[in-house]
């Protein structure tokens, strides 16, 4: 209809567009908000050694939710308050020289407002006086340029290993820590890997996967673990509320406390259905040429490295292999459509059935408060899903400023009861804190089964 | 003898029983813990030592507040809707369905087919806490309004997603004069409404139903809405004298299942828990000492109004009445505007009555010596005392606050006024009124919230707001609506906080509340030099000691925080009156009578529930209504109105014969502006297009039960109603595509539909019980590129009729395009007319920019013809020609409708005597980065910004305010200019 295009003009008014130029590069440091420990930690590392100054941001305290309040509309999704809470705070503390400081943010250009955190990051800076900060946008869509921030070839290439091997430590992390026979032990494998692939970061080594993933599991193999039984509980959602454990309170750890296994999969997922998506919009509509060249050479590239990562997983034998990505393109034929790309759009569908193909049944869903695209494939899908798995044991649990912890764990602790009477076993006391240890009150024998109650 | 001990500690109760070794009730208690949690529990268990014996125990815990208790003590907890099922089926096996309504939580289980438990979601307050509120607004206690209730005579639609939205319904009501018998039995339809909406969600509750919890043990109004709803007769229903203890017993069974432990062993963990108070830090105090607090008392004595004495003055006297949601306040000056008289009280549910008495009492009082120059009335209530007293002059309420700021400030460049219901707040720029913000529904943790509060741990408010002046370690609680701090309370209450730190919290709360969420300030300079704060809540000095402290400035508190819109009508009933005033007389007031009845207006579709009330004189005062037709019995005007002009355009189509057969398309989101497309398209390949009827409240509820997520929009929660009602007309084809991208149109960096948009049909599809005989068909495709769109939809024809050839659709696809591009440019030649029609007669216009779906009249509760009535143009967004050049914004402006809107914004720039009003849906994330864009865009084209937030709530009486402070702002601007 109306295609022709207009002249197009800058805003009058509101943030100007401070561009990161090359020679930044050496006199600015730039500030990255956390969303997963190992994998962020890896990726800086690969940024560094292309000459950036990069520093992760670790805070947790409550103040990234108030900074985040004061500078973000409070109707917006709660992953952007917290993103753009933690640089505000991290820029208001003293710590960085505001002149040579540039911030991090990514953008997935899709039709979910995620692609406007950098605008809301841009109005708050302005806001604050500091429209002076140069932000840079982390896409791959071709949204907005930076002379002098340029991801070049081979650290993509970095990329794709760090993104592997993050997925594998935390993949394999979540199978030792509830069962491990000396607390904190599990931790120690994973610091010490993180540790040891940061440093490879700069050798070839980075590059031998097969060798690292056989040291990897050998290590995790060595785990001490304590025979109890399984109670494994799925964590799917937004993927910053699935991830970061400021966004969810930590709810990994909640659920490890509880007795539970988290299975969380890896990011390198949600990447490759970015570019799928390409793909298919290429096929429904037309767009995107090029995506087929695209997902075939960043895509296989990608996957190969998944592939090699089950593969020695299966070999060690002792862990379960997560699921391969074109798996989940599979599954969820005849439930959403693929062409569902907004948001985690399909994925986030067909994490919820591979975890039930794959025998998890209790599954936690995840999203900001008010969240657009999980309406549709999170909590618009669970019905659907429950009619052809009748044994699924959802939770949709709702993340926001305001919203407290107790409200989330109570909803999350009753889909644990029925998890937990399902395998048979009461759940765990609560972990008495700060009170002489009571005498020992409950069996955990499969036997005491609660009375009356039986689903 | 071994015992089992279940303890239930809810957000408000605890309560206990004990089970003997054959599993007998030996023993149960219900009390109230006023958040002494710990200490309590702890009382409790020594209270039973003598019954229990020396023999160990077994022990359970549930609860909310329970979970706290449990951790820190050792013991072992149980999830509390799981222990209701365990207590139900041992008690009574026979149950399918138990509903649970508790004081803030609500629960459905099932226990028949496949077990399932579910709890509301946070934001869907609406429980027993609700009814409590609901209760104190009418100005009732709970028994009577149960009584009441049995006695209704007529229902009343309350929006019944969450508990303030429906008191954002309820309120209006009670100032029409609703009847507290049908407002009752209403609330009590609310909550039952949403148990089933909400929780249900399509699944039936059939069977035995059990019905648990305080309100439902309680309130026989609340049961016979329950069973009439769910056509349950009294063999199926059953209300178990045990239900106040059921989640007890639950913990009791579940708890049979541990090992004993030794009493001792028991006691010392809880007396461990008790004697803890590890709490995280909290919040700086509000007041360091007494003297800190007199300091601030002494700045704040200093903003008074001069004020004289009836009795010694003889002369004109001027009357505001300010007719609130909660209060009514009235406020008498003289011709020097010292004040007379004032009077602030609590509504009781019928403003009328307390303005009534007030006046009556002051003509005894004025005797000859005084006489009555000039009154006016501003507030909720103000139509009302307009219709039943003759008062002379109706004033918008933020220009009845503004001209009482004026007088204490004459340079105030904020107001911030929090009331009992609500709050506003406004910028004064160039002395004229600028940007109204009002607490939209979900924000509304105002001043008769921390009321409710205070009662509910047994302190009045003023007490209770004593109580935070000098809290050591203030609770941080959230900020968002009261359902939200509710249960931020109990988290506190967990922690073992004290009611003074609660307290303390709470006023914080308020505080930040409206900083953050309504103002949404970033810094204190965006206020101006001076700010006013005023409103009942203001003049608790805790809120006002909050507000300084986070804003880190003094402001401006008038010792008649409270009355100052009564003030404000009063000085303007002294500026606007000639000196002679029609306020009712002493002897017509003697005898003055009232009547209100219900009736449903048949004037349109819109089926109104009005209220009319008849005074005497023969004056009559309708309210409820959405349009002036039932007021003067006329049309809203004929002024070119789009939205009107798109609603005729749409159901004018033409239809065409059924060749190949009937295909349903439901008229929702983005198939409204696409209707002319799909008509033609379907009509041109033979089949006859069969489309739903125009949105109604029946149609809603219709498919209201199947909507998996209650914080989606409301335009999209009617989709299922459309979808329905296709099916009730027999559709056994429907067509419902996912579109990810919209039309191109040059104007916006990427051309998407917001997400809800893009892929409802799949929500439909998977939550939407649809009979086997019926297709739904809802492809991914993109009308943008007509060849690709013809490729794409051949798949989907061809499931329809396999005969169809490429080269009909090729050809069905032209019409079709041609057919859409008629329809739009049939809009923007009706915006261009509409522009010119203004011009010629000189009238204001008004753009009301939403997305092409809020023509819909259920969605927009008729916003179009209000502001019609007050005698605006209107235009839509999509009425105006797309301008030569694209602007970019300071946002990544990616959705087609939303570009418009923007487009919208730089058109109001050319247009004199136009203004832009948004209309947002509830819910619309993508709304909340356009509203700021927006209202910065507006200001940099020297234009106002005026917001409309729309959900299922029907109540016109905030945007009214709006409007009318708007048009307010519009003359001020005129006058201004002509000045210069």
């Amino acid at each position: 209809m109306n295609t022709q295009r207009r002249p197009v003009l800058e805003p009058e008014y509101g943030p100007a567009h401070v561009e990161f130029t090359p020679e930044m590069k050496k006199t600015h440091t730039i500030l990255v908000p956390m969303m997963l420990p190992i994998h962020f930690e890896m990726l800086c590392e690969i940024f560094r050694q292309q000459g950036y100054k990069v520093e992760l941001l670790r805070t947790t305290h409550r103040g990234i939710v108030d900074e985040g309040l004061k500078n973000v509309h409070n109707d917006t999704c709660y992953p952007a308050l917290l993103v753009i809470g933690q640089l505000m705070d991290a820029l208001k503390s003293g710590k960085y020289d505001l002149h040579h400081t540039a911030l991090l943010i990514t953008q997935t250009g899709g039709g979910c407002r995620a692609s406007n955190y950098l605008s809301l990051l841009r109005k708050a800076l302005h806001n604050a006086g500091m429209g002076y900060i140069p932000v840079v946008s982390l896409n791959f869509s071709g949204l907005e340029k930076n002379s002098g921030f340029l991801v070049s070839t081979p650290t993509l290439v970095k990329a794709a290993f760090a993104l592997t091997y993050g997925d594998m430590l935390m993949w394999l992390s979540n199978q030792c820590r509830p069962y491990e026979k000396n607390p904190g032990e599990t931790q120690r494998v994973v610091d010490r890997w993180t540790q040891e692939l940061t440093n490879q970061c700069r050798s070839p080594r980075f590059l031998f996967v097969e060798k690292n993933f056989r040291r990897i599991l050998r290590d995790f193999s060595a785990i001490q673990l304590v025979e109890k039984p399984h109670v494994r509980v799925g964590i799917v959602g937004e993927i910053y509320m699935k991830y970061a454990a400021l966004g969810n309170n930590a709810l990994e750890d909640f659920l490890v406390s509880q007795g539970a296994e988290p299975v969380v999969s890896g990011v390198s997922d949600f990447v490759l259905y970015c570019l799928r998506n390409g793909v298919f919009d290429h096929r429904l509509y037309g767009l995107n040429p090029a995506a087929g060249f695209v997902w075939n050479v960043a895509g296989g590239y990608l996957l190969a490295r998944q592939k090699q990562m089950i593969r020695a997983i299966r070999e060690n034998g002792r862990f379960r292999p997560p699921a391969l990505f074109t798996t989940l393109e599979t599954l969820v034929e005849g439930v959403i459509g693929t062409g569902a790309k907004m948001g985690e759009g399909w994925l986030l569908t067909s994490e919820m059935l591979e975890l039930l193909h794959s025998g998890v049944d209790n599954i936690v869903c995840t999203q900001p408060f008010g969240c657009l695209p999980n309406h549709i494939v999170a909590k618009g899908m669970i019905r659907k899903i429950r009619e052809a798995h009748p044994q699924a044991n959802i939770v949709a649990v709702d993340y926001d400023p305001g919203a407290t912890r107790i409200n989330q764990e109570n909803r999350i602790k009753l889909m644990l009861a029925t998890a937990f009477q399902r395998a048979g076993v009461s759940p765990e006391p609560a972990a008495p804190q700060h009170v002489p240890a009571p005498a020992a009150e409950e069996s955990h024998s499969i036997s005491s089964q609660p009375v009356g109650a039986a689903v | 003898m071994t015992y089992t001990v279940g303890i239930d500690i809810g957000s408000t109760t605890l309560k206990c029983v004990v089970l003997d070794e054959n599993g007998d009730i030996l023993y149960k208690s219900y009390e109230r813990h006023f958040s002494r949690v710990r200490s309590m529990t702890l009382e409790k268990l020594r209270e039973i030592h003598p019954l229990l014996g020396e023999d160990p125990v077994r022990l359970a815990i549930t609860g909310s507040a329970g979970l706290g208790v449990a951790e820190k003590s050792g013991l072992s907890f149980v999830q509390e809707v799981f222990a209701t099922s365990g207590a139900a089926r041992r008690w009574y096996p026979e149950t399918d369905a138990v509903i649970e309504l508790g004081g803030e939580d609500a629960k459905i289980i099932f226990l028949s087919g496949t077990p399932e438990e579910r709890m509301n979601s946070s934001c869907a307050g609406g429980t027993g806490s609700f009814i409590d509120q609901m209760a104190a607004l009418l100005a009732v206690d709970l028994n009577t309004l149960d009584t009441l209730s049995l006695q209704h005579t007529c229902i009343y639609p309350i929006a019944s997603r969450c508990g303030v939205f429906a008191k954002t319904d309820i309120q209006p009501l009670i100032n029409q004069g609703a009847r507290k018998e049908d407002l009752a039995a209403s609330i009590f339809q609310a909550v039952v409404d949403q148990t089933i909406a909400g929780l249900a969600q399509g699944r039936p509750i059939t069977g035995h139903v059990l019905f648990l919890g305080g309100p439902l043990a309680f309130l026989q109004g609340l049961r016979e809405r329950f069973i009439e709803t769910l056509r349950l007769d009294k063999r199926h229903a059953h209300f178990p004298d045990l239900a106040p203890y059921f989640v007890a017993l639950g913990a009791a069974v579940y708890a049979e299942s541990l090992s004993p432990r030794p009493f001792a062993n028991i006691e010392a963990a809880l007396e461990a828990a008790a004697a803890s108070s590890e709490r995280p830090q909290g919040l700086e105090p509000l007041f360091r000492d007494e003297a800190e607090y007199e300091a601030f008392l002494r700045r704040h004595r200093s903003a008074d109004v001069p004020a004289g004495e009836i009795e010694a003055y003889t002369g004109n006297v001027y009357i505001g009445i300010d007719a609130g949601s909660t209060t009514t306040k009235l406020a008498v000056i003289d011709e020097d505007e010292r004040l007379l008289y004032s009077h602030y009280c609590r509504n009781e549910g019928s403003p009328l009555d307390v303005v009534l008495r007030e006046l009556r009492g002051l003509y005894d009082r004025f005797g000859d010596r005084v006489t009555v120059g000039g009154s006016a009335a501003t507030g909720y209530g103000e139509e009302l005392m307009l219709g039943a007293f003759g008062v002379d002059v109706g004033v918008v309420e933020t220009v009845a606050h503004y001209t009482a700021a004026r007088h204490f400030c004459p340079d105030v460049s904020f107001i911030l006024d929090i009331g009992g219901q609500d709050m506003k707040c406004f910028y004064i720029r160039d002395g004229a009124i600028d940007s109204v913000l009002l607490n939209e529904a979900c924000s509304s943790g105002c001043g008769s919230f921390l009321e409710t509060f205070a009662g509910s741990m047994g302190k009045r408010i003023d007490e209770f707001a004593r109580l935070g002046l000098f809290a050591q370690n203030p609770v941080d609680l959230g900020t968002r609506c009261t359902v939200f701090m509710n249960s931020s309370v109990k988290q506190a209450q967990k922690e073992g906080a004290p009611i003074e730190d609660i307290s303390a919290g709470l006023s914080m709360s308020v505080v930040k509340n409206a900083l953050y969420k309504v103002i949404r300030v970033h810094s204190p300079e965006e206020l101006g030099e001076c700010v006013v704060v005023q409103g009942g809540t203001f003049l608790n000095d805790s809120v006002l000691r909050a507000f300084e402290r986070e804003l880190g400035r003094d402001v401006v508190r008038p010792q008649i925080a409270g009355l100052m819109g009564a003030y404000g009508a009063a000085l303007l009933a002294k500026e606007r009156s000639g000196g002679v005033s029609h306020l009712i007389g002493r002897e017509e007031l003697r005898d003055f009578r009232h009547e209100s009845r219900p009736v449903t207006c048949s004037g349109c579709t819109n089926r109104c529930h009005l209220t009319v009330n008849t005074f005497p004189g023969g004056r009559r005062f309708i309210s409820g209504n959405k349009c002036e037709r039932p007021v003067s019995g006329e049309r809203s005007t004929d002024l070119p109105n789009l939205y009107r002009f798109k609603r005729n355009l749409i159901a004018a189509l033409p239809q065409a014969e059924a060749r190949r057969g009937t295909i349903g398309i439901p008229l929702v989101l983005n198939m409204v502006e696409n209707l002319p497309f799909w008509n033609t398209f379907f009509g041109e390949l033979g089949f006859k297009v069969l489309v739903s009827e125009p949105s109604t409240q029946r149609l809603y509820a219709s498919g209201q039960a199947t909507i998996p997520s209650d914080t989606v929009c409301f335009p999209a929660k009617l989709v299922h109603g459309h979808i329905q009602n296709l099916l009730d007309h027999g559709a056994t084809a429907i067509f419902y595509p996912c579109m990810t991208y919209n039309f191109d149109e040059g104007m916006s960096d990427n051309h998407f539909n917001c997400p809800v948009v893009a892929y409802y049909p799949e929500v439909i599809r998977g939550n939407l019980p649809l009979p086997p005989d019926v297709r739904f068909f809802y492809p991914y495709i993109s009308l943008d590129d007509c060849a690709v769109f013809c490729r794409r939809i051949l798949e989907t024809l061809h499931e329809l009729d396999p005969d169809i050839r490429p080269r009909e659709v090729r050809a069905a696809a032209e019409k079709a395009y041609a057919a859409l591009e008629e329809h739009r440019a049939a809009i923007r030649a009706e915006g261009k007319r509409a522009i010119r029609y203004a011009r010629e007669k000189g009238l204001r216009t008004i753009i009301l920019a939403g997305r092409p779906y809020h023509a819909d009249p259920l969605i927009n509760h008729g916003i179009d013809n209000l502001i019609a009535s007050l005698g605006f143009v209107i235009l839509s967004e999509d009425a105006l020609e797309p301008l030569p050049e694209y602007h970019k914004l300071g946002v990544l402006n990616q959705w087609t409708y939303h570009a418009r809107m923007y487009n919208a914004a730089r058109t109001c720039f050319t247009l004199p005597d136009t203004e832009l009003v948004q209309l947002v849906s509830f819910g619309c994330g993508i709304d909340a980065i356009t509203t700021d864009e927006l209202r910065e865009l507006l200001r940099s084209g020297g234009k106002l910004y005026t917001q409309i937030k729309i959900d299922e709530i029907n109540n016109l009486g905030a945007v009214k305010i709006r409007l009318r402070s708007l048009l307010a702002a519009m003359e001020d601007r005129e006058r201004t200019e002509e000045i210069q």
